[in-house]
């Protein structure tokens, strides 16, 4: 499993040509308490950059977008039902879809992990 | 407004080292959060918050004339307004439009007005220009404004300033703490018993260190007073207030004292007594919203065949009752408590019911019951 991250603050685990997509530790610090996700239902075609999902702490709604294209195969009934998952567990439980890759080849413009930790650290 | 930065208020280094988040608001830098707007929000509720509130505006209204003056500009009755108490109340336009809204308090021989932060240089331009020449406005920019709210507010003050249990909600008095003579009234914006304390500046920093330093009391931001404020039903200026609605169509006859209200002969009075009699075409109403999302200020009220009829002006998702609420003005048709509404947000519909307000009992300390 390989994990990517955005300048959106999304990340995206990688296995195959499947991947699961959150919003990450950073962005869930930004946004504050998180009370409410609307996520893409199962069959939805996202593309990258494209709106995906939607999260709305108590301060604001933000969007949250999709690191790649693909097809969404499941949302997070966990976080629907507990959205402050997304506060406790952005990384692990607090995760927003799944889908399947369109383009692999999209994820060569993602950040890894250390890339993206010093562009936080420039935020 | 301009892009002048923002100006630092005189606790600015307090809130930084105590791990704020500063963003700009009414022109300051000012926290709107330390560990979170939730749990800042119920600690306020379940214990002691301390808020910094020294952007608003605090007015000495002085001179012979200045309670007759006054009450050209506002609904108050100030005539049975009795030293040490304060009324809430607005400054109202000709037209009967909100200028601002303000508490005015009765105070050893003058009247201390403390108006909103964003709106304080125009109100005390206007207040000016329609006073008579012998009323003279001093605002006190030196001096800090510090609230402290919740039901352990009373126990945590007391402790430090002795007497300030005895004073009932609506009521103040000069306080001695250190070294020094500070103002404290029991009121303010949450809902919750509490006090407001205005004090110099220079003090700011040590009289919030002794405060916060109580073990019931933490720091609150702005962004746990705008939820606190909107669950308690209290109407923000710039939002549910503006030059644009009356007293009538806001809810907020209460501010219009019995005797005015006899009288009139205050700004506006003309438009506000038709109102009064046959009830405003619109009304600022709570909203229960259906589901878990929060609709927010500027959504619509749409009617059945999608035309907007009305718009929200504060919205959000209520910490206490653990679902969106919100403020709008509706046509008086829908004002009705149970009213079923529809609401408009990014393309999407909402169901919402109008509900009585506050969506949080109040709990001040009214003395004698009632």
């Amino acid at each position: 499993m390989t994990l990517y991250y955005t300048q959106e603050h999304e990340w995206i685990a990688v296995e195959g040509g499947r991947g699961t997509v959150g919003i990450t530790d950073f962005a869930q610090g930004q946004l504050g308490d998180v009370v409410f996700v609307e996520l893409p239902e199962a069959g939805r075609q996202v593309s990258k950059g494209g709106d995906a999902a939607v999260v709305e702490s108590v301060k604001a709604a933000s969007d949250v977008y999709s690191p790649v294209s693909g097809t969404v195969t499941e949302g997070n009934q966990a976080l629907v039902d507990d959205p402050s998952l997304a506060n406790t567990d952005p990384e692990g439980q607090g995760w927003f879809f799944r889908l399947t890759l369109a383009n692999p080849a999209e994820l060569d413009g993602l950040m890894d992990e250390a890339a993206y930790k010093s562009f936080c650290d420039g935020q | 407004m301009s892009d002048a930065p923002d100006r630092l208020l005189p606790l600015n280094a307090w809130h930084v080292a105590r791990g704020a988040r500063m963003v700009s608001f009414a022109g300051y830098s000012m926290p709107i959060q330390y560990e979170g707007i939730m749990a800042e929000h119920r600690w306020t509720r379940d214990s002691a918050g301390l808020f910094d509130v020294s952007h608003m505006g605090q007015l000495i209204v002085t001179g012979a004339e200045a309670e007759a003056g006054l009450e050209t500009l506002l609904p108050a009755d100030l005539s049975i307004l009795r030293e040490g108490r304060l009324r809430y109340s607005l400054l109202l336009a000709e037209d009967g439009g909100i200028i601002d809204d303000l508490m005015v308090t009765r105070r050893g021989g003058h009247f201390y007005v403390v108006v909103n932060g964003a709106t304080k240089e125009g109100d005390i331009a206007d207040m000016t220009n329609r006073l008579p020449r012998g009323i003279v406005i001093d605002h006190m920019k030196e001096q800090a404004l510090l609230a402290l709210q919740g039901p352990k507010a009373v126990e945590s003050l007391s402790r430090l300033v002795p007497g300030v249990e005895e004073l009932g909600f609506m009521t103040g008095g000069a306080f001695r703490l250190g070294d020094g003579t500070i103002w404290i009234s029991r009121s303010g914006y949450t809902g919750e018993d509490g006090f407001e304390i205005s004090l110099p500046g220079a003090r700011a920093a040590e009289v919030a260190d002794l405060i916060a330093a109580q073990p019931e009391v933490k720091p609150i931001g702005l962004g746990a007073r705008d939820s606190l404020r909107l669950e308690a039903g209290l109407p923000l200026y710039g939002h549910d207030l503006d030059r644009g609605t009356t007293p009538v169509e806001a809810d907020l006859g209460f501010a219009i004292s019995k005797r005015r209200r006899a009288e009139g002969g205050f700004a506006g009075w003309n438009r506000i007594e038709i109102e009064l009699q046959r009830g405003p075409l619109r009304r600022r109403v709570g909203l229960a919203v259906e589901g878990r999302q929060p609709v927010r200020e500027g959504a619509a009220l749409v009617d059945g065949e999608g035309r907007e009829v009305g718009k929200v002006t504060s919205g959000g998702f209520s910490p206490c009752l653990e679902a969106p609420i919100a403020m709008a003005y509706v046509p008086a048709a829908s004002a009705a408590e149970g009213s079923e509404v529809i609401l408009s947000q990014r393309g999407r519909l909402f169901r919402a019911k109008v509900v009585k307000m506050p969506f949080v009992p109040h709990r001040y300390h009214r003395k004698g019951g009632a």
